[in-house]
């Protein structure tokens, strides 16, 4: 581009990436071809095979191995005399302080969620030091550069939060296919092979408060010599025959809904399959095989293929089989894993049975395992332009060129004739909690919500503090820590069970929270006012937070498969690392740019947010005493 | 559609951009061949996004040996002089691309490119001119549109921060969704002559400058014999009244074409790495495109220019002037 001065700049400068995957390969690349010299590379992440098909520094040989660690030896081939310092660790760890920060001239995210994301922005923040930001989905991608002062914060403008559903949507009305997924995933898998102590919503029926749960709960235990085939078939005719038939008495859930139909095992699948074949008593592999599969046991080659209701069926119960007869040890402590063959099986199966129960389109295993996984869909072009773009940005930042500073918006379809669209960054939003400390309010009912509630809730969730602290005036009600004493953390464990206004310091209507992150270097106050109902449907957690608002709707869903040729409809899911148009304006100098933004994917109206699509945490995080 | 469908292998590599353009996509280009051209920093890049991505093959042609400016911008060629010596920049680059995805064939191909018959491009679906000269550009483009096999023709070239990318695709069908449907449209394109040659005066005001500017280089590189890039500052003048005499030709104003950016390409020789990455990275998407046969088709020139950082798209041809 110009001049000494900026190669000087570049041959002098200390780069900090967070990230070594798909935008970080291409970055590593870009950056030494263009000069840089002392560069760091955090990542915690080892290499998968999915991954080789743009992560270029890879090769099958490294799979397992660190992301940042390999990169860093594949571009020294080519760059031998520069620095990369490798990390493999999460940049969340405290090693990665605002003192860290502080050494590096700009920071550059090639980070693929949300959390990370908020955590980075803090640290830079705090440590005033520039950020460049990006992220990719597909054909989509976008660069945006954060300057303390000087430009928006990551935060300043909300990002969407993970997709989440109600829970009666999951246990009782599903509609659409994700619906059936993630009773699949997080209900179903969670039950019969996860961690029994969890709550499981799998029984609760909808305007049925009085379930005989302790009756059926039996159901999904499996008596030491129970026939694996056997009890599969009881497994399917609960799930799927009963627990439809009893959802189905409550007329009123049924009034203006379509009805779902019972299934029973012994009208789609043919008595004693175990004799068919490769039945899993006759394999002589080993007891203990994580890589069996119950495709090939009964034909089935293409993951792209739809299965249809005896199909599915089919694979349902081999795959529970399989789960018994080969990984019995696994069983109680599994967790879905979408590079889990298996799991994916059973989860693709059971989703597609319920679906056709409910008349809902089936989907093949490929797209189930896209929806269960939260696959992001990703090529290498993307990450190539993409990381072009940053390291451009990067260079203006290093040169002080405020005025140069861009957003660059990588479309699919071109916007007035424009592939590659820079817009002027924003200023600071003077409502920011995060980088202008404007106070926010919190409605909350404080005789009966706990401090535990609002820690998960507000602090850690919605606020997305890491080690955080409250504090009412002078008294410090909650920190995490690893310094703290036996009796300081039994005076906290014993405050998060107390309601608010129980707290020794007691929070009431008109009290003022302080809540901090050190490590983030971010603090928030929050204004306190008590409010007795809550809207059950419309505000299912109880509180409300304002001053911290949802971005809306319309920002921008990337993430939906527009090229997938097979064109069923695949839902959204995290979409954080897809771009966010801006829809509202500030200055900007050029023309304003046209939200050719894609159709956006049905938000669901009924938009509480309960379950989170992609961790079989429930709403009721309340593990069952142990007696 | 046995031995047609995508192996275990392949699907599990292919896994994350199948979910982007689908399994029959993914087919058509494990069958595809791409022939390239000229290799410097940009089509470097744009030969690593295509070879993972899957093409049948790539046939490199770049007989120049590798030598320092090449190591600039192009991170195929590892900076070992015992590698290296001896060996053409194709060479280097075929070693390192195979790297990248044993399943794609990459070879290399010696001697001239324009010396070569018309039948020599009937075994490609794909030509890929970079850093060409007028002549050979147009002379390959003549040759690919003789055949009755539709080969996709691209040229690509890159100076200081700015690059051009042309698309011939001849008379092309493709799907494009609309909506939730998939339309089934249909475009024509200029040949690679039509297209440079298409009066200026009509061309509207809005146009990136580059295309004006790079006829302009591209006149003086013919004139003066040079290849790409073998300018300098000392060259202005010259330069300059070949952008007086093309303007008045074409009754424009010279501010048509502004001298600063003609400067600007003249003495940017050295290719800048975030561009490659870029206009490399535009051109593969290209490229998977046509041999996909999905998505609209750039139409027909691309400008990048990372000093305003717009990437456009630019209509250029004779519908200006009926």
């Amino acid at each position: 581009m110009d001049t000494q001065q900026q190669q000087s700049s570049i041959q002098g400068a200390k780069v900090l990436m967070v990230g070594a995957g798909g935008i970080g390969c291409e970055l590593l690349k870009t950056l030494a071809l263009s000069g840089f010299q002392d560069i760091h590379i955090i990542d915690m992440d080892t290499i998968e095979v999915s991954n080789l098909n743009r992560q270029f520094l890879f090769r099958r040989s490294h799979v397992g191995q660190s992301k940042a660690k390999v990169a860093r030896d594949a571009v020294l081939r080519f760059r031998p005399h520069i620095n990369i310092r490798s990390y493999h660790a999460n940049v969340k760890n405290p090693e990665f302080d605002v003192d860290f920060f502080k050494q590096f001239d700009v920071v550059l995210n090639g980070l693929d969620n949300l959390d990370a994301r908020r955590h980075v922005n803090r640290l830079c923040l705090a440590a005033d030091v520039p950020l460049v930001e990006s992220g990719t989905t597909g054909f989509l991608g976008q660069v945006t550069v954060h300057v303390k002062g000087k430009t928006e914060c990551y935060e300043c403008q909300t990002k969407p939060a993970p997709k989440t559903y109600p829970v009666c949507t999951i246990t009782s009305t599903p509609t659409k296919f994700v619906h059936c997924i993630v009773w699949a995933k997080d209900l179903l898998f969670a039950k019969l092979f996860g961690d029994k102590n969890q709550d499981n919503d799998l029984n609760v029926r909808a305007n049925n408060a009085a379930s005989s749960s302790k009756e059926t709960e039996d159901v999904f235990e499996r008596a030491e010599d129970e026939d694996i085939d056997q009890y599969g078939r009881k497994i399917y005719d609960h799930v799927f025959g009963y627990n439809i038939e009893a959802a189905l008495s409550n007329e009123e859930t049924w009034k203006n809904r379509r009805r779902p139909r019972p299934i029973y095992s012994k009208e789609v699948l043919p008595e004693c399959m175990s004799q068919q074949n490769g039945s899993t008593q006759n394999c002589s592999a080993t007891d203990d095989d994580s890589t069996v599969s119950a495709m090939p046991l009964l034909g089935l080659k293409n993951p792209q293929e739809l299965w249809g209701l005896t199909q599915n069926s089919l694979v349902f119960i081999e795959a529970l089989k399989l789960f018994f007869a080969k990984r019995k040890k696994e069983i109680g402590h599994l967790t879905f894993d979408k590079d889990d063959q298996l799991a994916v099986e059973f989860v693709t199966a059971a989703a597609n049975i319920r679906a056709e129960s409910f008349g809902i389109p089936l989907h093949s295993l490929f797209e189930a395992k896209g929806i269960a996984g939260n696959i992001v869909h990703a090529v290498a072009t993307t990450n190539a332009i993409v990381a072009g773009l940053i390291v451009i940005e990067a260079i203006k930042v290093l040169k002080k060129d405020a005025d140069k500073y861009r957003m660059t918006y990588c479309l699919e379809h071109p916007s007035r004739k424009m592939l590659l669209m820079p817009v002027e960054p924003f200023e600071p939003n003077p409502a920011c909690y995060v980088c202008s400390k404007t106070p926010l309010v919190l409605e909350i009912n404080t005789r009966k919500s706990k401090l535990r509630d609002l820690v998960d809730k507000i602090v850690t969730a919605k606020l997305g503090m890491n080690l955080p602290l409250v504090m009412h005036g002078a008294s410090l009600l909650y920190e995490v820590g690893d310094d703290l004493d036996a009796i300081m953390v039994a005076n906290y464990n014993a405050n998060l069970e107390k309601s608010l206004s129980e707290l020794p310091s007691p929070v009431i209507n008109g009290s003022i929270l302080t809540v901090e992150d050190l490590q983030q270097e971010l603090s928030c106050k929050i204004n306190v006012k008590h409010r007795e109902e809550f809207d059950e449907e419309k505000e299912p957690e109880g509180m409300v937070l304002s001053g911290w608002t949802q971005s809306p709707a319309t920002n921008g869903e990337s993430a939906s498969t527009s090229n997938n040729e097979n064109e069923k409809a695949v839902d959204v899911t995290e979409s954080s690392s897809g771009p966010e148009m801006a829809s509202k304006k500030r200055r900007l100098s050029e023309t304003q740019p046209e939200n050719d933004k894609k159709e956006t994917e049905n938000v669901e109206s009924d938009d509480d947010e309960l379950m989170e699509i992609e961790n079989p945490v429930m709403v009721s995080k309340k593990k069952k005493r142990v007696e | 559609m046995d031995g047609e469908e995508l192996t275990e292998q392949e699907t599990a590599l292919y896994d994350r951009q199948i979910r982007v353009w689908g399994a029959n996509a993914q087919r058509r280009l494990t069958k595809s061949h791409i022939l390239v051209s000229g290799i410097k920093g940009t089509v470097a890049e744009f030969c690593k996004n295509i070879v993972l991505a899957g093409v049948g093959s790539v046939t490199l042609m770049d007989d120049s040996l590798v030598n320092e400016e090449a190591l600039n911008a192009n991170f195929l060629i590892p900076p070992d002089e015992n590698a290296y010596r001896g060996k053409t920049v194709a060479e280097i680059c075929c070693d390192s691309l195979k790297d990248f995805n044993p399943m794609v064939l990459v070879s290399v191909e010696k001697g001239d490119l324009s010396a070569r018959s018309t039948e020599f491009f009937e075994k490609f679906d794909v030509v890929v001119i970079g850093y060409g000269s007028l002549a050979t550009k147009k002379a390959v483009n003549e040759k690919c549109r003789k055949l009755s096999k539709r080969v996709a023709f691209y040229t690509v070239d890159c100076r200081d921060s700015c690059g051009e990318i042309f698309v011939d695709l001849q008379d092309y069908k493709y799907t494009k969704k609309k909506l939730e449907e998939k339309v089934e449209c249909e475009l024509n394109f200029p040949s690679f002559q039509e297209a440079v040659s298409v009066p200026w005066k009509p061309i509207p005001r809005r146009t990136a400058k580059l295309y004006f500017a790079m006829r302009v280089i591209e006149v003086f590189e013919e004139n003066e014999g040079r290849k790409h890039g073998q300018c300098s500052l000392l060259d202005l003048p010259t330069v300059l009244e070949i952008k007086k005499k093309l303007c008045e030709a074409n009754t424009v104003s010279e501010s048509h074409v502004p001298d600063s950016l003609l400067e600007r390409l003249i003495t940017g020789t050295i290719e800048f790495p975030p561009a490659c990455a870029i206009v490399g990275g535009i051109l593969a998407q290209e490229v998977i495109k046509a041999v996909s046969g999905k998505g609209e088709p750039l139409n027909n020139f691309f400008y990048y220019d990372a000093q305003d950082g717009k990437g456009v798209m630019e209509n250029i041809s004779n519908s200006f002037t009926s």
